[in-house]
């Protein structure tokens, strides 16, 4: 026997124990709350920045470096080196930060002339090209040059010129004719200078073709003239811009007109239209001349972004009308300026870009998703001269016309999203209509990412309705059967049966819909057609005819509740024959081949398609609605049909009147959970569907669902980037639905147990 | 008529049709699989004839039957087939003719219509081979060293002995290979990792330094040494086999040459008997389950499927075990009726609809780059900028479907402690023992059957999810199992090859998914059996822990 000091001490141990064990159990089992919440609050807070907006803070400002006024302006992509170009043609290599000249190198010149107009490339090319008056013009690219000496970044700044040579380039030099606007541009073709006289209204290309001697390697360069026909009489030309491809040429003139040229054929250059860019009566009222006064490629130089001396922000590309007309189109309108546009600053990776206007007002808007995402105010005093963005879109450089400069740093990780990108039709670059399209990566760099979560939802929804067309009869009758008129050693024998279908692996059923069952019922599509029709007629039959010309010694042998054993082999039958009887049907009514003939009906008939996708996806879900409503069939208080048989119905009857109507919410609740599966399921869709995103309800053709494309592009999507949290999103989107889902048909479920108890 | 329709009885046996319906396409579904995935490694006869369609030069052809089907002649010609009438229904066979090194394609379908007769050549020999697929031919002689030792009737049953002498060579490379070079190379990252190490480390003088790192360039001279060793013995080995060759014609004529080290099993199945034939069939039965996947995963084996799916449930296991098993009891035990316990209830409840996929993408974002990126910062540093746990991994995998499975353990272990009868419980307390020790001494015991059911219904659930571990960890070639002989034997930092995965790899992102297909379907009907034995085993242990509880509360 233990002293009391023992006893004493046995018993606040075993205490501190039964505390410690209370303790540990009831943190577990909070934690399953804890569990739910933290998936959701995590996928949220992925999700979350993809909603924010962007921001500009100035950071610093100074004299512009090394003097003179300043033309251009551009970054590399460390923003450890700015460079500045002047108007007397020098390049000023600086440090962003401070405003301290890294390096200063002059362009090489012909002796006395100047510079009467300057142009540059596509922002990311980081070309620049000087026009003179002596009907010269200077090419040339900043590059930077990065070593890692000693494991620490060096950049170094250098000049190299296009064309192989730092002489000026001849473009109107034997006439000396000023150049007063030009356009550069390198392709694949050469390099080409575009140069244009007001006064004499002549517009040239001249094109620096090379040809590479596929033996040698060594490069032959031809200069080639083209004269290209003035825009219009009275137009003086301010801007010309050129494509990569070398095939469109752009001039925006005074008049507040864009020009389109087809130069696809050089010599040959066509003015195809004319479009004006600015509202000219509005202009007219304020009595003012209204003109283009900023033009610039978007990157990848399909779209033009224009800005307009009233302030406004259009962006237009080349659309082809329906006769096969190309013609420049205004596609989107931008949130304008108060004063005249008078520099647009393209992103060099993005369909982005910043406008700045004379009143101080700097704007960063994105294409595609048609937002203005910043504004920022530097006042009144500083008329913004020019405007560029870093190569990684993380920094902005502001020359006024004073001469000063403003450097600042911008955020702007998610301009891709919007409203209307999300979940409206939209003008995408190269294409004739607005459409709902999902492309989110492309082997390009120039590519458009198009993010349009319309035909996601619409496949998962499309999915879904069919899985449910098919499971709902099924999973429902079969409940009402094995709850109520079933046998109980026939029980004994499908419960296990439907807990294996349960169990099946979705990887399974997929493989089998999309390798075995896909063929299958492209090759015998009618016999898929008959089985649905010809099934419950022969049950009916089946029916007559056990009852009344089966011999009432036979239908004794068998008790009842046994119907379904009897079923079997009429199943078997059904689908014996109705496989058998296809190419016969084919023969007979589809010309031979019924696949053929629907696509001679205009049905686009896809091998993988949502017909198979609804009865894989519907066999996934018959055991999860099954067993819920027969859950809810079976717990209906007994006397009710006790009471409703006494009265005189039949058990069809009773069952039909009374007891559905008492379940009828648990059946709903069955199938709302069903539903929630149907929505989620991933690998049947991405096995039984070719995962094209289409937007119709076309059952002979595929889908993409919002899980399955989370598992084709989450592995591939960059982390942190606005695809990755566009695909968190569509996953935090399925995670509530099925919280809606799955909570409500909880509610409904406890509701329904209370009733059946007070019952 | 009517009053039949009135009474219902024609209704009820509508929903008997549906309980029909799926009883037959349960069983069906199986039945579908078995059948195929077992009839793949049984050695079927070659079939020769000669194949004459209008307009076009007559071809031998040599195969193995792969499947039969009719169709309308109107969808034949639409398939590219020459027809004289479209208008009746024409039968087509695919035959598997191999030889993917000669031919351009290995399944080619065939009208029956201009078949010739089938007949069954005796000498027609099966290679399966290292490349290229399965051959089909003839065999016309055997050289060792470049001289021609047998030739015709005699070439056969030379070419069996020498393949017989030159297997155990074979398997010695594959030894050294797959695992003495392996090793090696283990150590040598570890070395490797210790001087990244010591290069980091700021806190040690000078000489300790050279010291230390003279010491470790002793220690790499030597790994490198053995490395070459290894790589000798390998050549030698693979020098030894190339002196043996065989030289076989297909039908058509080509004439091909093997090395030893290129078959993996020749076979001539139209001379084996039945009984041959089983055996050989139960070998390739057994080469399939123990053997390393060869041909992009089209051929050999899945051993490293079964062992990652193995272990990646085994180690899920250890986690939601004590986790959904302790949220059960709080829930059954302690938790009083309330808001708190419905909200439980409605989490459990909404676990276990969320879509698996959801998982998936919490477990990439929260586990492996949150978590693991972190424990890489913390205790991998020297590896980096190569993630060691900030990528896909056995664990991050395991983690994930263990929340994914959570719910299946709750509910089970939760169904078990509500049919303990409550005098068991009372018996206890009355005896004077706390609410813990009633729990652990009496009530836990009786339930472990229980929790035993949910812990099974978890694993089959975890072991045919694919969907999430696509995103935490799978692979379709890992090039090392998660276990092997170096510190610290089970690698959780790993990825892993899973036999859903396998599946979905096989059978859809495989450049040729006819080669594949059989094992497809043979790796499913493993992963099929495997859940309907687990799942029929946790239906028969809850079945009779009601009986008994039943028997109990009477």
């Amino acid at each position: 026997m233990p002293t009391a000091e023992q006893r004493r001490r046995l018993r606040k141990w075993r205490a501190v124990k039964d505390w410690a064990s209370k303790g540990t159990i009831a943190t577990f089992g909070i934690a399953v709350i804890g569990t739910l919440v933290l998936m959701f609050v995590y996928l949220f807070s992925e999700t979350v920045p993809i909603f924010g907006s962007a921001s500009m803070e100035p950071v610093t400002g100074y004299e512009a470096p090394g003097g003179g006024n300043t033309v251009h302006t551009a970054m590399e992509r460390y923003r450890e080196v700015a460079v500045r170009f002047t108007e007397e043609a020098e390049a000023i290599f600086f440090d962003p930060n401070d405003g301290s000249i890294i390096n200063r190198e002059a362009l090489e010149r012909t002796e006395g002339s100047q510079v009467t107009s300057y142009a540059t490339g596509e922002a990311r090319s980081r070309l620049i090209g000087y026009g003179l008056d002596d009907g010269r013009a200077i090419f040339a690219r900043h590059d930077y040059d990065i070593t890692y000496p000693g494991g620490q970044r060096t950049i170094t700044p250098r000049i190299s010129y296009v064309a192989d040579t730092p002489e000026p380039l001849e473009v109107f030099a034997a006439d000396e004719y000023r150049l007063d606007a030009i356009g550069v541009q390198r392709g694949r073709r050469g390099t080409a200078v575009v140069g244009a006289n007001n006064e004499r209204q002549q517009l040239r290309i001249v094109l620096f073709e090379e040809d590479e001697d596929f033996l040698t390697g060594a490069v032959t360069v031809e200069r080639k003239v083209h004269e290209v026909p003035w825009p219009g009489d009275d137009v003086e030309v301010t801007q010309i811009l050129m494509d990569t491809t070398m095939r469109n040429l752009f001039v925006g003139g005074d008049d507040g007109r864009l020009h389109y040229y087809d130069i696809a054929q050089m010599n040959n250059p066509r003015l195809i239209a004319s479009e004006r860019a600015i509202d000219q009566q509005a202009a007219e009222d304020a009595g003012e001349q209204a003109t283009v006064t900023a033009l610039d490629f978007l990157l990848g130089a399909q779209s033009l972004i224009s800005g307009g001396s009233d302030g406004s922000v259009a962006q237009w590309f080349l659309t082809q009308g329906d006769d096969g007309s190309r013609r420049l189109t205004r596609i989107r309108e931008f949130d304008g300026h108060e004063a005249p546009v008078t520099s647009i600053g393209p992103e060099h990776a993005r369909k982005g870009f910043a406008t700045a206007a004379a009143d101080g007002t700097v704007k960063l808007h994105y294409a595609t998703s048609h937002r203005t995402l910043a504004h920022v105010d530097l006042g009144d005093d500083i008329a913004i001269d020019s405007v560029s963005l870093a190569p990684r879109h993380d920094g902005l450089m502001i020359v006024g016309e004073d001469g000063t400069f403003r450097y600042l740093d911008v955020d702007n990780p998610h301009p891709e999203v919007s409203f209307s990108a999300l979940w409206q039709k939209v003008m995408y670059e190269g294409r004739n209509n607005p459409d709902y399209v999902w492309q989110s990566s492309s082997a390009t760099q120039e590519f458009e990412p198009k993010f349009s979560m319309v035909p996601l939802t619409i496949g998962t929804l499309k999915g879904a309705f069919y899985a449910m067309l098919f499971a709902i009869p099924v999973a429902v009758l079969a409940a009402i059967y094995s709850a109520y008129f079933m046998s109980s050693r026939m029980r004994t024998l499908t419960k296990p049966t439907i807990e294996i279908m349960e169990a099946l692996p979705t990887v399974i059923l997929g493989f089998l819909a999309g390798l075995w069952a896909a063929p299958f019922f492209e090759r015998n599509l009618p016999a898929v057609f008959s089985i649905l029709i010809l099934l419950p007629l022969a049950f009916v039959a089946m029916a007559w005819i056990w009852s009344r010309w089966v011999p009432s010694s036979w239908r004794q042998r068998i008790p009842g509740g046994w119907e379904a054993a009897i079923l079997v082999p009429v199943v078997l039958l059904v689908g014996w024959f109705a496989v058998t009887m296809s190419p016969y049907i084919e023969l007979a009514l589809f010309d031979g081949d019924m696949r053929q003939w629907l696509t001679e009906q205009g049905i686009n008939y896809d091998q993988r398609n949502a017909l198979v996708v609804g009865m894989a996806m519907g066999f996934a879900v018959i055991p999860t609605i099954y067993s819920i409503s027969e859950d809810a069939i079976f717990n209906v208080p007994k006397h009710l049909t006790q009471g409703a048989l006494a009265c005189g119905a039949t058990a069809w009857q009773a069952m039909a009147t009374v007891v559905l109507l008492t379940a009828s919410p648990g059946i709903f609740s069955a199938v709302m959970i069903g539903f929630g599966r149907a929505v989620g399921e991933t690998m049947i869709v991405l096995m039984a569907t070719g995962n094209s995103p289409v937007t119709n309800f076309n059952i002979f053709e595929g889908m993409r669902t919002l899980s399955a494309n989370i598992a084709v592009e989450m592995p591939e999507a960059a982390v942190g980037g606005t695809h990755f949290r566009l695909l968190f999103f569509a996953a935090l989107f399925l995670f509530l639905l099925t919280f809606v889902l799955n909570t409500l048909a909880e509610i409904v479920r406890h509701r329904l147990r209370r009733k059946y108890s007070s019952l | 008529m009517r009053d039949w329709f009135k009474q219902g009885t024609p209704w009820i046996w509508l929903n008997a049709g549906a309980v029909a319906l799926s009883l037959v396409m349960v069983i069906g579904l199986v039945g579908h699989i078995a059948f195929n995935g077992l009839q793949h490694f049984w050695p079927r006869d070659l079939v020769a004839f000669e194949y004459s369609e209008p307009d076009r030069d007559p071809v031998q052809v040599l195969g193995e039957v792969d499947r039969t089907e009719s169709l309308t002649g109107r969808a034949a010609a639409e398939r590219g087939f020459r027809l004289e009438t479209e208008d009746e229904l024409v039968t087509r066979h695919r035959i598997k003719r191999g030889n993917r090194d000669v031919t351009d394609r290995d399944f080619v379908w065939y009208l029956e219509q201009h078949m010739g007769a089938w007949h069954y050549p005796e000498d027609a020999v099966r290679l399966e081979r290292r490349q290229w697929g399965d051959f089909y031919g003839f065999l016309d002689e055997v050289r060792v060293d470049g001289e021609v030792v047998a030739e015709g009737e005699a070439a056969w049953d030379r070419f069996e002995e020498l393949f017989a002498e030159n297997r155990p060579r074979i398997q010695e490379i594959g030894r050294i290979e797959r695992i003495e070079i392996g090793n090696v190379n283990a150590e040598l990252e570890e070395v490797r990792l210790a001087q990244r190490r010591l290069a980091a480390d700021e806190t040690i003088t000078q000489e300790a330094r050279t010291e230390r790192e003279a010491a470790l360039q002793i220690q790499r001279d030597e790994l490198e040494e053995q490395y070459a060793e290894l790589e000798d013995r390998r050549n030698e080995l693979l020098e030894r086999i190339a002196r043996y060759q065989v030289v076989l014609s297909t039908i058509e004529g080509h004439e091909v040459t093997h090395g030893m080290g290129d078959i993996v099993k020749p076979s001539r199945p139209n001379q084996m008997s039945v009984v041959d034939k089983s055996i050989f069939y139960v070998g390739e039965f057994w080469d399939f389950v123990s053997g390393y996947p060869r041909e992009a995963n089209t051929e050999g084996g899945i051993l490293p499927a079964i062992f990652g799916t193995v272990l990646m449930t085994l180690i899920m296991a250890v986690f939601v075990t004590p986790f959904g098993v302790l949220a059960a009891i709080y829930l059954s035990e302690y938790a009083k009726q309330g808001p708190l316990v419905r909200m439980i209830r409605i989490s459990v409840n909404n676990l276990a609809g969320v879509p698996s996929i959801v998982f998936g993408v919490f477990g990439l974002g929260f586990f492996v780059y949150l978590l693991g990126g972190a424990i890489d910062e913390l205790f991998f540093a020297e590896r980096l900028p190569a993630p060691t746990l900030g990528k896909g991994a056995v664990l991050w995998a395991s983690l994930t479907l263990a929340l994914l499975t959570l719910p299946v353990v709750i509910v089970s272990t939760e169904e078990g402690l509500s049919r303990i009868p409550g005098s068991i419980r009372h018996g206890s307390l009355a005896l004077g023992a706390t609410k813990a020790e009633m729990l652990w001494r009496t009530v836990l015991p009786l339930a472990t059957p229980a929790m035993i059911t949910g812990l099974i219904l978890a694993v089959a659930r975890a072991a045919g999810e694919v969907a999430p571990l696509m995103l935490v960890g799978v692979v379709k070639l890992a090039p090392q199992l998660p276990i092997d002989g170096n510190f610290p034997f089970i690698h959780v930092d790993r990825s892993f090859m899973h036999l859903g995965f396998h599946i979905y790899d096989v059978g859809f992102q495989s450049p040729n998914v006819e080669a594949g297909r059989p094992l497809v379907y043979a790796t499913a009907l493993i992963l099929v059996m495997v859940i309907i034995v687990l799942n029929l085993t946790a239906v028969a242990i809850r079945n009779r822990l009601r009986e008994k509880y039943r028997a109990e509360s009477d």
